[in-house]
């Protein structure tokens, strides 16, 4: 179900930074992006590190001119809007960064209310809606502290807070949970669900971490040489990525299919035929598949591979060293062929 | 030193010039160097208000004017400052041209700290939609402070050791006073007295620069 018009949307979108020297070539670094976003989606965007993914989010809240295409936000185009026009644009796209950006010399509780500063909302209005940002995040007790006194989750923390505090339909999070550590970028994480599940709040996630993405998106655009290569469901592009530098970045947080010198060493533990078996959603029954293994006495043991979750949708691939005989062993797999994709492995 | 007790009147009145023209010479040149720091700041490539043009002809005018000897800028200037102030000599024809020469010192010690404020700040105030002047005394002047204080007053020291030449051209101050009755009259006790002098207020305002630094960044 989407509405009618996405929240934001890119057409055909390029940003182009003329060459640094005279004569050099022009760099490019978002080429033909189109990309739509509804309202209420977590959408994630992922690749390596200046795939464009950071240029990509700034031209949404035109911190970057894009040099050709439409970027709607809510079915205006907001390309072209000179930069005074763009403050209350702005003021309906919260950002957060990876260095957390907080002015110094303000205490958390004028951080916060900065922003509403901007928008020109009275004293105690702002009082009122910083105090609430910062029960939110659970930093009441921190509203006087100054940013250096805080660790790099409180500090996030603030930033969300901040980001949010002109109650922005649109959150953009820039690598947001880069700078910390596992577990404060899972508490992070928690916050931003919170976000998006109790305020409604549409969120783009930059990142170059694959577990984020699998935690709280729930699509995806790949980006790869500014481009976006793939798009879709969390879950399709995570079990079955079509390009081969997406499904390098699944195999990051996912070990799937063995890359050939892993088989090698595969090869060399285990005399017996080597199959991989894709587990996909409820579709495949691990139960059936491993009973028909074992039925007419095929010996198996797991050598690779693993079974992950994303919204509750398991996949996977196991990768399996049969012993047996020939014989035996193909009519256990014929029978598994019925259930699922078999490879054998040479 | 009995040369000292005689001279102790025309010693304070020189403290109290070097004081006044110093302190006119903080006010004019600083408030000008900060406009031209910033100008350098914010017009920089990059920065949110580049201008290719402006940064240029604020950068050469400042390469130009720094390298200059004070003492022959204090000759070259006088026919500026007779434009200025309608004097060449005197204590407001040494205001006006350290004020000057000074610009363009502190521009540099301004768009060198204002360069210390992280640029993903100013960008943090621009997703929020904040416009330029907002930005300059929002965030870029609140954050860049201690060090600004700091630069200020180092500038202080420079502005007390350039007020010294104020004899040259008939103006007061412990540096004329030195030369007058100390140095001319080979008299190296009021030499000294004047020196001392300048030290305790150098150490003065570097105490308070210091401790003003730190209460603005809470150290």
């Amino acid at each position: 179900m989407s509405s009618p018009t996405p929240l934001v949307e890119l057409r055909n979108v390029s940003k182009v930074y003329p060459a640094t020297v005279k004569g050099g070539a022009d760099v490019t670094a978002i080429d033909d992006v189109s990309l739509s976003i509804d309202a209420g989606d977590v959408y994630g965007i992922i690749g390596y590190s200046g795939a464009g993914k950071s240029t990509l989010v700034r031209l949404v809240n035109v911190l970057e001119r894009s040099t050709a295409g439409q970027i709607l936000i809510d079915g205006r185009d907001v390309a072209r809007l000179p930069e005074r026009e763009l403050r209350p644009v702005r003021l309906g796209i919260g950002m957060i960064f990876q260095q957390f950006n907080l002015l110094n010399s303000r205490t958390v509780a004028r951080n916060v209310a900065y922003p509403l500063e901007v928008a020109g909302r009275d004293k105690s209005d702002r009082a009122k809606r910083v105090a609430e940002m910062l029960d939110f995040v659970g930093l009441a007790d921190k509203a006087g502290a100054y940013p250096d006194q805080l660790s790099g989750g409180q500090k996030q923390r603030v930033g969300i807070a901040r980001a949010l505090a002109t109650s922005p339909a649109l959150l953009l999070a820039d690598e947001a949970t880069s700078a910390l550590d596992p577990e404060t970028t899972h508490e992070v994480l928690e916050l931003l669900k919170r976000v998006n599940r109790e305020f409604g709040v549409t969120i783009i996630v930059i990142t170059h971490e694959m577990d984020v993405i699998q935690t709280l998106a729930t699509k995806v655009a790949v980006m790869d040489q500014g481009r976006v290569i793939e798009r879709g469901d969390v879950f399709d592009v995570f079990s079955n990525p079509q390009q081969s530098a997406s499904a390098r970045f699944v195999s990051t947080v996912v070990k799937g299919v063995p890359s050939r010198p892993e088989l090698d060493v595969l090869r060399a533990r285990h005399t017996g035929r080597i199959v991989t078996l894709a587990f996909r959603d409820d579709t495949v029954d691990q139960t059936r598949v491993f009973g028909e293994l074992s039925r007419d006495g095929v010996a198996f043991q797991v050598v690779y591979g693993g079974i992950n979750e994303i919204q509750g949708r398991p996949f996977g691939h196991l990768t399996l060293a049969l012993t047996g005989d020939n014989e035996t062993i193909d009519a256990a797999l014929d029978r598994v062929r019925a259930l699922t994709t078999v490879t054998e492995v040479r | 030193m009995d040369n000292l007790i005689t001279l102790l009147p025309e010693l304070w009145i020189a403290a109290g010039e070097t004081l006044y023209i110093v302190g006119l010479t903080l006010l004019f040149g600083g408030f000008g160097g900060l406009i031209l720091g910033l100008g350098l700041y914010l017009t920089r490539a990059g920065s949110i208000l580049a201008n290719r043009a402006v940064f240029s002809t604020i950068n050469v005018l400042v390469n130009t004017v720094r390298p200059i000897p004070f003492i022959i800028f204090l000759a070259a200037a006088q026919p500026l400052a007779r434009v200025a102030v309608g004097t060449g000599i005197g204590n407001n024809a040494i205001i006006f041209t350290i004020a000057l020469a000074a610009m363009f010192a502190i521009a540099r010690i301004v768009e060198q700290n204002l360069l210390t404020v992280t640029p993903g700040v100013i960008e943090a105030a621009r997703s929020v939609g904040a416009g330029p002047v907002r930005i300059i005394f929002t965030v870029l002047l609140p954050e860049a402070l201690g060090p600004l204080i700091l630069g200020y007053t180092f500038i202080f020291v420079a502005l007390v050791d350039m007020s010294a030449v104020a004899g040259y051209i008939g103006g007061g101050g412990l540096g004329a006073f030195a030369l007058l009755y100390g140095y001319r009259q080979f008299d190296p006790v009021v030499t000294w007295a004047a020196v001392l002098l300048i030290i305790v207020f150098v150490q003065l305002v570097q105490f308070l620069g210091n401790w003003l630094a730190r209460k603005a960044l809470r150290r």
